[in-house]
């Protein structure tokens, strides 16, 4: 469907009512507490404005008054199915301010764990957008396997949502024995699946119809709009801050950057965001394989590196490629055990501010398109 | 280009509103101070100078440091792959700026965030609302001096 | 001969025709548990998981506790709704769908009302739903009911165009609206189904693929007659929330449930008795008795309701202007093409 044309009906002033309609806060496909109010007519939407901030916690105001240590949890609850990658740019902040160095294995524990969390951030991405086209099955089989990444991230913390896993100077506590050969498992079988997927779904003629050519986003438009994550990368944008500004090791490690290639569709439409997110699982799986390759066998002290005390001083923007996108912390550090001042800079704070501008003129049913496409957290959003 | 390098730049084209540098070397990040008054020339400039281009605004937030209010703008330029960090100080007592939400459309939801929580006005803005607060909810949640409502609506807050 | 056992058994008084009359309704009933388990059991199947396993021995129980649990409910009527027509809406449905089991042949011995206008009569009162979809959607005051109601009413109307012509073809090809006649026509084995070119000489394999478009058409509309995946477009429930039938709860929303499956089976027997032979058994006069006609014909039927429980957990929904494309600019140019196929053909057939 192309832009909504003007509407010129001439005989006798034909003219409907338009229609306000609130979609959310309690709606089954605004993934979370969202509320969108749209003006609708008939079909057609002519106007979408977020409400946002039903899942307000004062994450920003909390961390002010707690220490740095006992921030971590609440950045758990940012985006709670991204635990680990959340809290990587904080903790790697934290110990860029304090100079810390965390020794090898430290560092591929945490690169595998949080492209171990992309993977399942993305198969609930791709999941929930199949279910907003009406394909309840493929969903399933993307929970079946995250069941897996849950079971490794129990093993290693204890929690299997906010694990709190990541600590300033280190991990909760070393790798299981077992824990390469869970691994490997779980990369066999993402990939098994995703086979699966695509043949279920993403190369679903209906599917297909369904979500090509609608939300387009323009990469000029993406990056005025400071998308980031998928959203800008389906719009054609190269911009991974893995392989722009690469923290932690991911400068050892050989991947791609999967860029919406508007095979199927336009690039920037939501076909080719959700088919970035196909593609990032697998680019994942080789950043995994790496790792593990990377890793030192020998089981160490994760401990050793910890600072007796957490006060550093000065000023840090510290960013991390999320699933969603880039998520970054603007921390000002004043000497004292607490942050003077932590800003989140969600990505899907971001990436939701362009939904009414990709969504008008669109269907009712391509605006659920275009939200799934967008895949927001409103943990993230309302902090 | 350095933040140093960026500094001498704009220090060349704007001179006075440009205000000073900070770089310590060190790991804190550095940053640029520039005054409010001519605030969209700047941003247009480190926007669309070639060289500069920051076409990515990262982040956009309000601080609220003992003496004054401060605006940080992280900017990011996907074409060069540089950084830098602006920073606008603002008078506690009437802390007004010029929106830049013309210049990157991200700074729409950032500015009435940090209206939202510091109360600092952005000049310009289509629609500076409050946007994670109720939309009738009194102060400023996140300056120094904010004390919690005794009740918001027949409600309780402090819990 | 007499087509119907109960009237043989008990003579023509009004005892008989009631007696046929609850037949039906207690099929119904007994189906739509089967169908609902059905569709527990086939969609876990589909997911790779269990599906129900407490409710008896592995879940066979399930459907009658949902029932159980439907009944239970508190029958919530929203304020500010128009109450007669909000509480008669889920009643109209279902009598719609149920009244159309009055021509449905289940054996050569048994058709509750073997009416000479048979198929014709079916495509009648299927379309009595939408008065009742209308009604629920319109009174229930809310906007996305509102919605619900006018897509199910656009998209019912439009696929009613196709399959009255997939209907129109057949009648033509057995010169006959009635069931029981439209399935004598093809007896002698599944080579006589009309799916297969109907009953007549070796030629008919050139008009096979007339038929096979007709079958395709008749069955896409059907599934967007019981608004079933990919058509489910009226009650999509990640864009409408639940679309008409929205605010309705316990034993109304029952209702509605009950006439989509009941609607499903009815639109299956319907394809069945067009395509597949209704209650001749595939083997010619082999096991071709009256009891086994039964089993016959529920069988077919029950495959169809199957497929369109397997294509629900499969595929995604299409859009309401992708809904209209498929059946305006698609479905009903072949279905011309096809209606003129198959009426050549009874032209020429011997």
């Amino acid at each position: 469907m192309a832009e909504r044309k003007e509407i010129e009906i001439d005989f006798g002033r034909v003219e409907t009512e338009r229609m306000r309609l609130n979609v959310g806060p309690q709606h089954p496909s605004t993934h979370g507490v969202l509320r969108l109010e749209v003006e609708l007519e008939g079909e057609i939407v002519t106007d979408v404005i977020p409400h946002i901030g039903y899942l307000h916690r004062c994450f920003e105001k909390i961390s002010e008054n707690s220490t740095f240590v006992q921030v971590v949890p609440y950045i758990d609850r940012m985006d709670y199915i991204t635990s680990m990658n959340n809290e990587l740019p904080y903790v790697l902040g934290i110990e860029k301010l304090m100079g810390i160095k965390v020794s090898d294995r430290i560092e591929s524990i945490r690169v595998i764990i949080s492209e171990l969390n992309r993977i399942a951030s993305h198969q609930i991405a791709v999941a929930t957008f199949g279910m907003d086209a009406g394909a309840f099955t493929p969903f399933l089989f993307l929970f079946r396997d995250r069941e897996m990444i849950l079971n490794v991230f129990e093993k290693l913390s204890g929690g299997r949502l906010l694990y709190n896993y990541i600590r300033v100077g280190g991990l909760l506590q070393d790798a299981y024995p077992s824990f390469k050969n869970d691994v490997l498992d779980i990369i066999r079988k993402v990939r098994e699946t995703n086979v699966e997927i695509m043949n279920l779904l993403i190369d679903n003629k209906i599917f297909i119809e369904r979500t090509i050519n609608v939300g387009t986003l323009p990469a000029d438009v993406a990056i005025n709009f400071g998308c980031s994550g998928p959203m800008l990368r389906g719009s054609g944008v190269k911009y991974d801050l893995r392989k722009v500004e690469p923290y932690s090791i991911y400068d050892k490690f050989d991947f791609e950057v999967s860029v919406g290639d508007g095979k199927i569709g336009t690039v920037g439409d939501s076909y080719n965001r959700n088919i970035v997110r196909m593609y990032e699982m697998e680019e994942s799986c080789k950043i995994i394989e790496q790792a593990l390759k990377f890793m030192p066998d020998a089981s160490e002290d994760v401990h050793a590196t910890f600072p007796k005390k957490i006060a550093p001083k000065g000023e840090i923007y510290t960013k991390a490629e999320n699933p969603k996108g880039e998520l970054g912390f603007y921390i000002i550090a004043d000497g004292k055990n607490k942050p003077y001042r932590v800003k989140g800079r969600s990505p899907s704070f971001v990436n939701l501010s362009v939904l009414p501008y990709i969504s008008k003129g669109y269907m009712i049913a391509d605006l659920i398109i275009i939200l799934g496409s967008v895949d927001i957290v409103l943990g993230e959003i309302d902090r | 280009m350095t933040t140093k390098e960026i500094f001498e730049k704009l220090k060349n084209e704007f001179n006075d509103d440009v205000i000073s540098i900070f770089d310590d070397g060190m790991v804190s990040e550095p940053f640029i101070t520039v005054s409010s008054k001519n605030l969209i020339d700047i941003m247009l400039f480190l926007r669309d100078e070639k060289g500069l281009m920051f076409d990515y605004l990262s982040c956009l937030s309000g601080v609220d440091y003992k003496e004054n209010f401060t605006v940080i703008y992280n900017l990011f330029s996907i074409e060069i792959h540089h950084r830098l960090t602006v920073k606008v100080e603002l008078p506690k007592d009437n802390p007004v700026i010029p929106s830049v939400e013309l210049i990157w459309r991200s700074a729409d939801w950032h500015e009435r965030e940090t209206y939202d929580m510091y109360g600092i006005i952005f000049e310009g803005h289509h629609n500076l609302i409050r946007i994670l607060n109720p939309y009738d909810w009194e102060g400023y949640p996140l300056r120094k001096d904010y004390k919690a409502p005794e009740e918001y609506h027949g409600i309780k807050v402090p819990y | 001969m007499e087509s119907n056992f109960i009237l043989e058994l008990f003579g023509n008084n009004i005892w008989s025709y009631l007696i046929i009359a609850v037949i039906p309704l207690g099929f119904v009933t007994l189906y739509a548990l089967v169908a609902i388990l059905g569709e527990l059991k086939i969609a876990s199947w589909v997911q790779d998981r269990l599906g129900p396993m407490r409710t008896g021995w592995k879940g066979v129980l399930q459907p009658l506790a949902e029932v159980i649990k439907l009944l239970q409910k508190e029958d919530i009527t929203p304020t500010n709704v128009n109450r007669p027509l909000f509480n008669t809406a889920p009643f109209v449905v279902f009598i719609g769908s149920f009244a159309a089991f009055a021509v449905i042949p289940f054996s050569s011995k048994f058709i509750p009302a073997d009416l000479n206008v048979g198929l014709f009569y079916i495509f009648a009162v299927s379309s009595f739903g939408v008065i009742g979809i209308l009604m629920g959607g319109w009174s229930s005051n809310n906007k996305y009911s509102m919605l619900g109601a006018i897509r199910s009413a656009s998209q019912m109307i439009s696929y009613e165009i196709p399959m009255a012509l997939s209907i129109i073809a057949i009648a033509t090809l057995s010169s006959s609206l009635n069931m029981n006649k439209i399935i004598e026509m093809q007896s002698g084995g599944f080579w006589d189904w009309n799916i297969l070119g109907g009953n007549g000489p070796i030629l008919k394999i050139v008009f096979i693929p007339f038929l096979l478009v007709l079958f395709i058409v008749y069955f896409i509309g059907s599934l967007a007659e019981t608004n079933r995946t990919p058509f489910d477009i009226p009650e999509g429930e990640s864009e409408i929330v639940g679309g008409y039938h929205t605010e309705y709860s316990g034993m109304k929303f029952a209702m509605f449930f009950f006439a989509e499956y009941a609607n499903m089976f009815v639109v299956s027997s319907l394809v069945t008795v067009m395509f597949f032979g209704g209650w001749q058994s595939p083997f010619g006069s082999f096991l071709n008795d009256p009891i086994s006609q039964v089993f016959w014909f529920v069988i077919k039927a029950m495959f169809f309701v199957f497929v369109q429980i397997w294509l629900r957990w499969t595929l995604p929904r299409v859009r309401v202007d992708q809904l209209m494309y498929i059946t305006w600019k698609v479905m009903l140019p072949f279905a011309f093409v096809a209606f003129l196929g198959v009426a050549f053909w009874s032209m020429i057939k011997p």
